[in-house]
């Protein structure tokens, strides 16, 4: 892999992460954001971990994959469970690893 | 009262040891995924300074980790640079929501803080704020120690790179998706969120089956949060 090409998107990711961090800190000492862009922003979060998620739970080449070798499908119903349950980060991604490492080594 | 006293022996404590003790829960979160992110990275051929550089620099855990993914599958720089604007434009509302808590701060100090606000970094402080802990020095320490921990734990996972041929049977490939889930349950709140979530996920699966593959999760993440903000102002009218 070219190493150049690698330092040159590790420095736009840098900045494309930096300044929706640290613009609202510095922007809003004494005004806040209009009150329709504060609730779109509210849902941004959910949005793009749901869409980052759910493909690579449900699918497999761009299609569905209920099967029982769908280990990340299976393992996300107790992870779920655990996240929703404890709040637990280390818990959630600990537990997680775990049943997919079981789940390859009994079925895969 | 009570709180008065907590805030004076908070204050008593030193600096250093209150951000070690804030730090713990989020290295613990840290460990894991930056260990995963440093095998993967030495897996698609990254080379040690990139890996902990890209640590350093960004800061990003789910950035990171599909950063990776898309060098693996040879996508363009300009589409992960994108991924990763979209991915990490959620910091801004933790950001925004962390700032009436600054304003005594000089603009550095906020712009150091500002670059180490994560997830798991905004989780602690929005606690400690709301409990008066508004330390600057405890703050900023805090950060540093977590966002250490992260360089050290990528770092560590690139040297046991060479040692692993294989992480599929370690399930390190699935530190990614387990920290999506755990994030997605601390952010969903109501019913709205849950629908927001399902109609989202099923708009990125659209996506992708109509070969919108790079653009998929910034695309669905427009749609979806554009369709939660319109279901809530309709539903407050």
């Amino acid at each position: 892999m070219d190493e150049k090409i690698v330092l040159l998107t590790i420095v736009g990711m840098t900045l494309v992460t930096y300044i929706p961090r640290v613009a609202p800190v510095l922007a809003l000492a004494s005004r806040s954001l209009p009150e329709p862009l504060i609730r779109w922003l509210s849902f941004v979060p959910t949005a793009v971990l749901s869409a980052m998620l759910f493909p690579s739970l449900l699918l497999k080449d761009a299609s569905f994959d209920f099967s029982q070798e769908n280990v990340f499908l299976w393992a996300a119903i107790p992870a779920f469970l655990l996240a929703w349950r404890t709040k637990s980060f280390f818990g959630t991604v600990a537990l997680g690893m775990g049943l997919v490492a079981a789940g390859r080594y009994f079925f895969g | 009262m009570t709180t008065d006293v907590m805030e004076k022996r908070t204050a008593q404590s030193s600096p250093l040891v209150a951000a070690f003790k804030h730090a713990s829960p989020i290295i613990m979160g840290y460990v894991p995924v930056g260990a995963a992110f440093g095998v993967l990275a030495h897996k698609t051929g990254l080379s040690m300074l990139s890996t902990v550089l890209m640590s350093l620099m960004v800061f990003a855990g789910s950035a990171q980790l599909i950063a990776v993914a898309m060098f693996a599958a040879g996508m363009p720089p300009l589409s992960i640079i994108a991924t990763t604007f979209v991915v990490n434009l959620r910091h801004l509302l933790m950001s925004a929501s962390l700032a009436p808590n600054l304003r005594s701060w000089k603009k550095w100090e906020m712009a150091i803080f500002g670059y180490e606000i994560t997830d798991e970094s905004f989780a602690v402080h929005s606690a400690r704020f709301s409990n008066g802990d508004t330390s600057k020095s405890v703050s900023i320490l805090t950060n540093m120690i977590a966002h250490a921990s992260w360089c050290v734990a990528s770092w560590v996972g690139f040297m046991t790179g060479a040692a692993i041929p294989d992480i599929k049977p370690l399930g390190l490939d699935y530190a990614l998706p387990a920290m999506f889930i755990a994030l997605l349950s601390m952010q969903v709140k109501n019913g709205l969120h849950v629908f927001v979530a399902g109609f989202t996920g099923m708009t990125a699966i659209v996506l992708i089956q109509a070969g919108a593959d790079q653009w998929s999760v910034i695309l669905a993440t427009l749609i979806g949060a554009t369709f939660g903000a319109g279901v809530e102002s309709w539903m407050k009218k």
